[in-house]
């Protein structure tokens, strides 16, 4: 594999777990757009951790997810007062105090970016990519997934049916934000060298892009979106500067055409009993 | 069981609701009964905890309920269906009943991995008769808005029933109902209470709740018009008037 197909693999990874973040948020019906916010706090922390403490890669990356769950429960705590497009301006004003706060914070680095981490390899990326896929799988075969998806459905029915619904909310934003922190901190060393902008509200919004145009109904989607908007792009550089114009343009024709996204619970399911009757078939 | 005392609701200059006073004893199949805009509904939120009184008190198994919010509410024992058919939309009609037993199952990050535990297949089975006894059983794969108008009507009982509830309170659950339908729902209703629950229903067809009901009170603008046996309730005044109006002299 040449060092560019390389490259996009690497940040593809990166992606789709940052789709999953937006993913397990989205949930529970909040949209968050400080995303970026969570895994720059994870890139920092690990990368501050291996570099100027000397710890190795994979407890630094754990430690920088756990710090950014925490953050994400600080933040998810007042979220939970507000509502819809109030949810949005509120992480979307998280994203940017984080964003500049590391600006300016010069324990790493501030303006001048942080130099030195070093150390994830594409196995590694997938490693955790895979990780998450089993973790999301078995979530949405759970209880605690079918719960989660209560709440996201109708708020008010599953609290007519005893669900703790602040408690789940609570939870699926600690989860979005661990799992940025790992996305942060795998980016973090893959790219040696890390800045605020790396961070910027562009990196959220994609995240939430790839959700829903993939489907935000099943982890699946968000994958799939994630995928897709990674690849893309670069097949298509040579219409350069329209680029943009074209993603925009795919967006609407997809909210227009497809308004539930690429992959739907429904089709999941089909193809899971489908599998399920090759594999009967080929056991028979 | 229920014991509704003086319980008045405003909203703004409103009252949608005017002291009212309602017992409902255990095993009882409760009929509140009103024409459109009495307030059957807003009692029934006060009830689960979804409005809060602005006076007055209501008690469950000595449990005063007035502060509490809906999902503390469910798990003492009160399910309710909603008039205004509310499913979880992307879910499967089985997908629909499991969920509702959430509170009574294991249900937390560790039920991730006890897929197949002892006490989980026993919900599973649990789940199972539910479907059947709602007659929902061969479309329990489907996904729960596919399903016929009575069908969904069905599933929100069933959903209900999920929690295991003492007191099961149903709004206008023969809504849209053809009569062969209607008939049917209320066969089930009487096997509801023949299971030892208690059954609270909201209907202003007066034909429907005759039939089953034990007891029942009248709502009109509010207020408290008549309550009692269903024969005693046929012959007042004061319900035929409400429903029919007043002959002019």
């Amino acid at each position: 594999m040449s060092v560019y197909m390389q490259g996009v693999v690497a940040l593809m990874g990166v992606n789709i777990l940052m789709a999953l973040s937006v993913y397990a948020i989205l949930s529970t019906d909040q949209v968050s757009l400080g995303n970026a916010g969570f895994m720059a706090i994870g890139a920092y922390t690990s990368a501050y951790l291996t570099v100027k403490v000397g710890w190795a890669i994979f407890p630094a990356i754990v430690t920088g997810a756990l710090v950014a769950s925490v953050m994400g429960l600080l933040v998810g705590i007042p979220v939970l007062r507000l509502s819809g497009l109030y949810i949005v301006m509120a992480t979307f004003a998280f994203g940017e105090v984080v964003r500049t706060f590391f600006l300016n914070f010069e324990p790493t680095g501030g303006a001048y970016g942080f130099r030195g981490p070093i150390g994830t390899t594409l196995p590694m990326i997938y490693g955790w990519v895979l990780a998450f896929i089993l973790f999301f799988w078995l979530l949405s075969h759970s209880r605690l997934g079918r719960s989660l998806a209560a709440v996201r459905d109708d708020t008010e029915v599953a609290n007519s049916i005893g669900l703790s619904v602040k408690l789940l909310k609570l939870g699926a934003f600690w989860l979005g934000a661990f799992v940025a922190g790992v996305a942060g901190g795998l980016y973090a060393h893959y790219m040696f060298y890390i800045e605020s902008n790396n961070f910027h509200i562009l990196v959220s919004t994609m995240a939430i892009l790839y959700v829903i145009l993939g489907g935000m109904y099943t982890f699946w989607g968000a994958i799939v979106g994630a995928i897709i908007f990674s690849i893309l792009p670069e097949t298509l550089r040579f219409m350069q500067d329209w680029r943009l114009s074209l993603y925009g343009a795919v967006l609407v024709l997809m909210l227009i055409f497809r308004p539930s996204g690429i992959i739907t619970p429904m089709m999941v399911r089909n193809v899971a009993s489908r599998l399920t009757g090759i594999f009967r078939k080929a056991g028979a | 069981m229920l014991e509704i005392a003086n319980v008045t609701k405003n909203f703004g200059g409103l009252t949608a609701l005017n002291h009212i006073c309602i017992q409902v004893k255990e095993n009882q199949i409760y009929g509140l009964i009103g024409p459109n805009g009495a307030g059957k509904t807003t009692l029934f939120n006060l009830i689960a905890g979804f409005l809060t009184a602005t006076e007055g008190s209501i008690q469950f198994s000595g449990k005063e309920l007035t502060r509490l919010r809906p999902n503390k509410i469910a798990r003492l024992g009160i399910a309710r269906t909603f008039q205004n058919i509310r499913l979880f939309g992307t879910m499967t009609v089985r997908e629909n009943v499991l969920v509702a037993q959430n509170t009574r199952a294991r249900s937390g990050v560790l039920s991730l991995v006890q897929l197949l535990s002892a006490r989980e297949k026993q919900f599973q089975e649990e789940a199972n008769v539910l479907l059947k006894k709602m007659g929902l059983w061969k479309k329990r794969n489907e996904p729960s808005i596919s399903l016929a108008y009575g069908d969904q009507r069905r599933l929100e009982i069933a959903r209900a029933l999920a929690l295991a509830p003492k007191l099961l309170l149903l709004d206008e659950p023969a809504a849209g109902m053809n009569e062969a339908e209607t008939e049917d729902l209320l066969g089930r209703i009487q096997e509801i209470r023949d299971m030892g629950r208690t059954v609270m229903l909201i209907e202003h067809d007066m034909k429907v709740v005759m039939g089953i009901c034990d007891y029942i009170s009248v709502l009109n603008f509010g207020s408290l018009i008549a309550q009692g046996a269903p024969e005693e309730i046929q012959a007042s005044e004061a319900v035929i008037e409400a429903y029919l109006g007043r002959e002019e002299e």
